[in-house]
């Protein structure tokens, strides 16, 4: 027992170590990403000290960016599922091994709503309060502890399946079928629960015309499932280039019909969505109207919601056409696909809910610098987190971190670039 | 063995140097990242008493013995005179048997003077800088109940003004508050008397309680309130006007610190018209009772909703 616990032990001490180990791009790369994770924590502490006042934040329009960021992350780590159903459900080899890098996203993306919710909590040293026996937990009413329950579930299931799939591989042991099976196909359906929950949150509330709509649920699943492959087509391609790891362009175009198919829906429910908002011509529509045309003189977001929907439209048209099937105008499409979701579920949901107020004052909301830069304080952790679970399993997954070389020097910055590739062998 | 060759020693030292230089390295960029994580945390300097010990352990309202109870008040105490100068008198004022609160408002009479916006403000210590409000008065033209057409900021010589009316909202205090269901924390709820409370000692500032309400009752606290002290009302209750804290939400409560002693809300005794009317509904002899049973029509804002609010709105002929 207490080899194990050593091997695991050494296991990690092993991965941990290989983290602060690159050449000179990874380290510039990790510099860069602290310097701007220290800056948002900097915004972060003035914040924590003098309030929620430093946001653009108002009794009118009370949630913001953060949740917007929140809200768009949460599907991106939903979207970790797409690659996990062909390959458990339908055994598509190319996918693979390239699972884990979708999961690990997951992982990254949790982390990310996890800091995003709580900078935006009035009181985060009451976090506490939260957790069943020791606080107060409204479950099962509040929407919010149900998200808690789900995110945080996610979370685990997803470092489970990652960390077990890892550190067989580092064994160079079979994984063991019940032990990661039972726990992937709990996943697939977890996933669909984190964004339909986080969808609810908002369609929960009686009072807000814009978000009490059953249309913003499916909404929620289709532009996940939009945005996330698509990131996960561009980082697969910038791991392919940066290490060498075996990523077919195969793999890559199942993602993209995933893609495809998916912004198609996402389009289709727009239009459904827009069609009810505007021809019934109720009053409930002012804040599609605030979104798209301006109300009352206040347009904030009408260049955002048409940026967001131009690009969509552009994406979905380039995804269509086999032209898409060349990286280059694939690439294109998927930048195009994830800033126009980015602005759709975050400000283009999150705010117009709120404008007009339930008494009808119409009052905009601009995010201040200081919210700002928390935001890429946060954007900035989650590639930090990413490129470390990658820093670590790309060597496990290619062999040359492993158990059997455990006694030999430690691999260096160069053999990143320097060492063949070795074809990881299927689990 | 070849001159050319470097030997085993020489070898030895050039690793050596190169690990010295790699180990100097090392430090000094640990030695920056740790610089840079300071720099960056130092604006926690100036967070002054933010929490104290006692607050952060304090256990959850409907939890408390009436020795923690006590405990609590005591401490609020101490913490109000530091702050303000003045020893407050904290209760922790019950709901009474019997009672159910209803507030009537005649829409006839409001001439949407904000005299009640200001005595609620100076009745319940509500922050003066940013100002914080639980009554928001609507001008509406003639014959629309349309709240997309009320005008929230008006600012004439006298009021009334032709041609409109004047409609105050507050916290409705309804029989199924959708604030109360949301918070994930249960750091809101609804009295048996009916009055929605907040433990201001318990919520954690999420803002969910203020998206879910159609009234627009709920105000934030987004930065630490500011009271001049010579304006602090001392006679204070635990739910009720005690002064807040930066981070947490706060709203109308029917004045709990007055009404649950017998006394009207400050809203109701400084309307010059007598527009406000408040009771027990459960008594058949209140007058709340009476307008109830009287009055032809009556409405509850946005019934649509389901809330079934304790707040209603009637008319003269």
């Amino acid at each position: 027992m207490s080899t194990a616990a050593r091997n695991y032990l050494t296991f990690l001490w092993r991965c941990s170590r290989i983290a602060f180990v690159g050449d000179w791009r990874y380290y510039s790369w990790m510099g860069v990403l602290s310097a701007i994770v220290l800056l948002g924590l900097n915004a972060y502490c003035k914040q924590f000290v003098h309030g929620l006042i430093v946001t653009g934040m108002s009794d009118e329009v009370s949630w913001g960016v953060y949740i917007a960021n929140f809200t768009f992350l949460v599907g991106v780590a939903a979207a970790a599922v797409m690659m996990v159903i062909p390959v458990y459900i339908y055994d598509n080899e190319e996918l693979h091994d390239l699972v884990i890098f979708g999961e690990l996203l997951a992982v990254a993306a949790i982390l990310m709503c996890l800091a995003f919710v709580t900078v935006d909590l009035g009181r985060p040293d009451r976090f506490w309060h939260l957790i069943p026996g020791l606080g107060q937990m409204n479950f099962p009413k509040s929407m919010l502890s149900w998200d808690v329950i789900v995110l945080n579930g996610y979370l685990l299931l997803n470092v489970h399946i990652c960390g077990y799939l890892l550190y067989c591989r580092y064994n160079d042991r079979k994984p063991g079928k019940w032990f990661y099976i039972p726990f992937v196909f709990t996943a697939i359906i977890w996933a669909v629960s984190i964004h339909t929950v986080t969808a609810f949150l908002y369609v929960g509330l009686g009072g807000r015309p814009f978000w009490n709509a059953s249309i913003v649920g499916p909404r929620f699943l289709a532009s996940a499932f939009t945005a996330g492959p698509a990131i996960i087509i561009l980082a697969l391609q910038i791991i392919r280039s940066v290490t060498h790891y075996r990523i077919t362009d195969k793999a890559l175009l199942t993602l993209r019909s995933i893609v495809q198919v998916s912004m198609i829906i996402n389009v289709f429910l727009l239009v459904c969505e827009v069609f009810k908002e505007f021809y019934s011509g109720t009053l409930h529509g002012a804040s599609a109207k605030y979104l798209f045309f301006g109300l009352e003189g206040h347009h904030a977001l009408v260049p955002w919601i048409w940026t967001a929907i131009t690009f969509n439209l552009i994406a979905m048209v380039i995804l269509s056409l086999p032209l898409s099937r060349s990286l280059k105008y694939l690439n294109i499409a998927c930048v195009l696909s994830i800033v126009g979701i980015w602005i759709e579920k975050g400000m283009g949901l999150v705010i117009p809910g709120f404008i007009p107020t339930p008494l009808g004052a119409v009052v905009d909301y601009v995010p201040s610098l200081n919210e700002t830069l928390v935001c890429l304080g946060i954007w900035a952790f989650g590639l930090l987190c990413y490129t470390v679970f990658l820093r670590m399993s790309v060597p496990i997954l290619q062999g040359r971190l492993s158990k059997a070389n455990e006694h030999l020097p430690e691999p260096d910055a160069e053999d990143d670039t320097d060492l063949p590739a070795t074809a990881p062998a299927p689990h | 063995m070849s001159l050319l060759e470097p030997t085993p020693q020489e070898q030895a030292g050039a690793t050596d140097r190169a690990m010295t230089r790699r180990s100097f390295l090392r430090s000094t960029a640990a030695f920056a990242g740790l610089s840079a994580l300071a720099a960056s945390l130092s604006p926690l300097r100036e967070l002054g008493e933010f929490s104290s010990a006692e607050e952060f352990m304090q256990k959850y309202y409907k939890e408390m013995t009436p020795d923690d109870m006590a405990k609590v008040l005591k401490r609020i105490e101490g913490q109000v005179e530091r702050q303000y100068g003045i020893r407050p008198h904290v209760r922790d004022l019950k709901p009474m048997d019997g009672v159910e609160f209803v507030y009537c408002l005649n829409l006839t009479r409001c001439i949407g003077c904000r005299k009640c916006v200001h005595a609620c403000v100076a009745e319940n210590n509500q922050s003066r800088n940013p100002e914080i409000q639980y009554i928001r008065v609507l001008k509406l033209p003639h014959g629309s109940m349309d709240m997309e057409k009320a005008d929230h900021n008006y600012a004439p010589e006298s009021v009334p003004e032709k041609g409109f009316f004047y409609m105050p909202v507050q916290c409705q205090q309804c029989h199924n508050p959708p604030c109360v269901k949301v918070c994930p924390v249960n750091a809101t709820w609804q009295e048996k008397d009916g009055i929605t409370v907040i433990d201001y000692d318990w919520c954690i500032g999420c803002r969910y309680c203020e998206a879910a309400c159609p009234y627009f009752a709920r105000r934030f606290n987004f930065t630490k309130p500011e009271i001049p002290a010579e304006r602090l009302n001392p006679s204070m209750a635990y739910l009720g006007n005690r002064p807040r804290k930066q981070g947490v939400m706060e709203k109308c409560h029917f004045c709990i610190q007055r009404t649950r002693a017998g006394k009207y809300p400050a809203c109701l005794e400084v309307c010059p018209v007598g527009a406000r009317k408040f009771g027990n509904i459960l008594d058949p002899e209140s007058e709340v009772s009476y307008i109830l049973r009287e009055k032809r029509v009556f409405i509850q804002l946005k019934e649509e909703m389901g809330t079934n609010p304790r707040f209603f709105y009637y008319f003269d002929k």
